[in-house]
């Protein structure tokens, strides 16, 4: 039988390294819900391929207050046949959604530049709901830099 | 207790000099030698570079633009337009030329000097506040004319009291970091400050946009910034001492071509 | 500010790019001042353009796009006319320009 003392110990080191191992899952766990659910928002809870959608940002960044963006979508734009709406989102921005853009059959084409902040390293995802409901995808990993003078 | 011998605080004594400023690497140091001068744009990642030379992407030609307004007519005669022909090859070439030594002023200027010079003394106008929209509009628009243009201050006997005063700020320490502009920007550029590449300071391409700013902006502001970064006292906007920063800056970049309205981070 | 980027002719049924800017610090609302006090945000929060009466992209922004926002988008051009930019604030301020286009012969 162990004495008091070791079980003590026993007890608060599983009771700390079961907190450790809880505390950036958790962090992690929220962020990416955040951005599910900001995804979901809009697109609903439809499977969304990872086909079609092409996001375009640099891999490095130097300042994350303009980031360029560049989002192309595979699609005939016909009325038959064309991409209704656009979203992106960022996983680590205070607010995941960063622009939500609705197209026609008159946009000619599914293609679009823009510019964005970043707050900092993280995935940003671009989504494209076509007229007939399915949903398509690409997710991409920006760094973002700093820069050095804190002021 | 360690016992130090005598002859080892001697040679501590002599070799004090060795730690002071003044008999260190600035002493004799060469102002940056023009062969090796390099653009800030030079140390741009090729998104930021691009961005640049877009003039319809690049933020700062809004500026620019609204510029052209306020020099073509702003609300009343006289505007900048009644003496100034933007076909003119010295006017559109002027931006080159300043800071530059006023006769009415007997003062050195800037170009913000001399556009609120123009506007009380010939247009009987207010002035523009210094980093205001108008301000910035108007000094983005005449910079872009000499845009590829290079940089070409004269240095006068009048100004080369100026010219050493900036010179002096240069090379002095100072903040809370105790650090000298020339110990980044002459001794370390191209080396890297955490994620960031250090230039070696130019004022080429001025006015800017600026990332950090996300709006276009004065060489007065981004001295403020670099005094603030290394927790120094920043001094007023259009100050002697910044206007004498400026014009040694500018005659250390003599050769660099006019990149206003530049992109820096 | 603002600054449109788009040609004055196409060919009938051509597919045109456009870019338009609009001159705005986009305040976030997490910004604070020298005194620690939040920047209240102001943003533009909506495009929209339109050819003559029919809406051909519109899009809505939130605080994540970077200030003096630049977009660049497509549009198929099926007859001479007009295309009318809108950008609207979060208080409904909006913000216009319009710009004719001609069919090449």
């Amino acid at each position: 039988m162990k004495s008091p003392l070791k079980r003590r110990q026993l007890l608060k080191q599983s009771a700390a390294a079961v907190s450790v191992l809880c505390l950036p899952v958790k962090t992690w766990a929220s962020r990416q819900d955040r951005l599910q659910e900001a995804i979901e928002s809009r697109f609903g809870p439809a499977i969304r391929a990872q086909d079609r959608v092409a996001l375009k940002i640099p891999a490095l960044t130097e300042n994350g207050y303009s980031v360029p963006v560049e989002i192309r979508v595979d699609s005939p734009m016909t009325s038959d046949d064309y991409v209704q709406a656009i979203g992106l989102f960022a996983e680590e921005n205070p607010i995941s959604e960063i622009a939500w853009m609705e197209l026609t059959p008159e946009s000619g084409r599914a293609h679009v530049k823009t510019r964005i902040r970043l707050a900092g390293s993280q995935h940003v995802v671009a989504a494209a709901k076509m007229n007939d409901g399915r949903v398509f995808e690409a997710r991409v990993f920006a760094i973002v830099t700093l820069a050095a003078c804190v002021i | 207790m360690i016992r130090i011998p005598g002859i080892v605080w001697v040679m501590l004594l002599f070799s004090a000099p060795l730690w002071s400023d003044e008999v260190t690497l600035f002493a004799d140091r060469e102002d940056l030698d023009p062969v090796l001068v390099r653009s800030g744009y030079e140390w741009l990642t090729p998104e930021s570079k691009a961005l640049q030379d877009d003039e319809f992407e690049n933020p700062g030609w809004l500026w620019v633009e609204r510029g052209r307004q306020l020099f073509a007519s702003d609300s009343g005669e006289p505007s900048c337009a009644s003496c100034h022909q933007t076909s003119d090859l010295i006017f559109s070439s002027s931006a080159t030329r300043f800071p530059r030594w006023s006769d009415s002023q007997q003062t050195l200027i800037n170009l913000e000097g001399q556009i609120n010079q123009c506007r009380e003394l010939r247009m009987a106008r207010e002035s523009f506040a210094l980093e205001s929209s108008e301000m910035l509009s108007l000094t983005a628009f005449v910079s872009q004319l000499a845009r590829g243009q290079p940089v070409n201050v004269a240095l006068t006997e009048e100004v080369k009291p100026f010219w050493q005063a900036g010179r002096d700020y240069f090379f002095r320490r100072k903040g809370q970091m105790n650090l000298a502009c020339s110990q980044c920007h002459d001794e370390r550029a191209g080396q890297r400050l955490r994620g960031d590449l250090i230039s070696q300071g130019h004022p080429n391409g001025f006015p800017l946009y600026r990332y950090e700013w996300q709006s276009l902006g004065s060489l007065h502001r981004r001295l403020q910034d670099c005094d603030a970064g290394i927790r120094a006292e920043p001094q007023p906007l259009g100050s002697e001492i910044y206007l004498s920063v400026e014009l040694y800056l500018a005659w250390r970049a003599g050769g660099l071509t006019l990149e206003s309205p530049a992109i820096r981070r | 500010m603002i600054r449109i980027s788009i040609p004055q002719s196409a060919d009938l049924g051509e597919v045109i790019e456009i870019k338009a800017m609009i001159q705005h610090p986009m305040e976030s609302g997490y910004r604070r001042d020298e005194m620690g006090r939040t920047i209240p945000r102001d943003i533009v929060a909506h495009f929209s353009c339109r050819f003559e009466s029919q809406v051909v992209f519109k899009t809505d922004w939130g605080p994540g796009m970077a200030a003096n926002p630049l977009l660049t988008f497509f549009a198929r051009v099926n007859r001479a006319g007009t295309f009318y930019f809108e950008w609207k604030d979060l208080n409904g301020k909006a913000f216009k320009t319009e710009r004719a286009i001609e069919i090449n012969r």
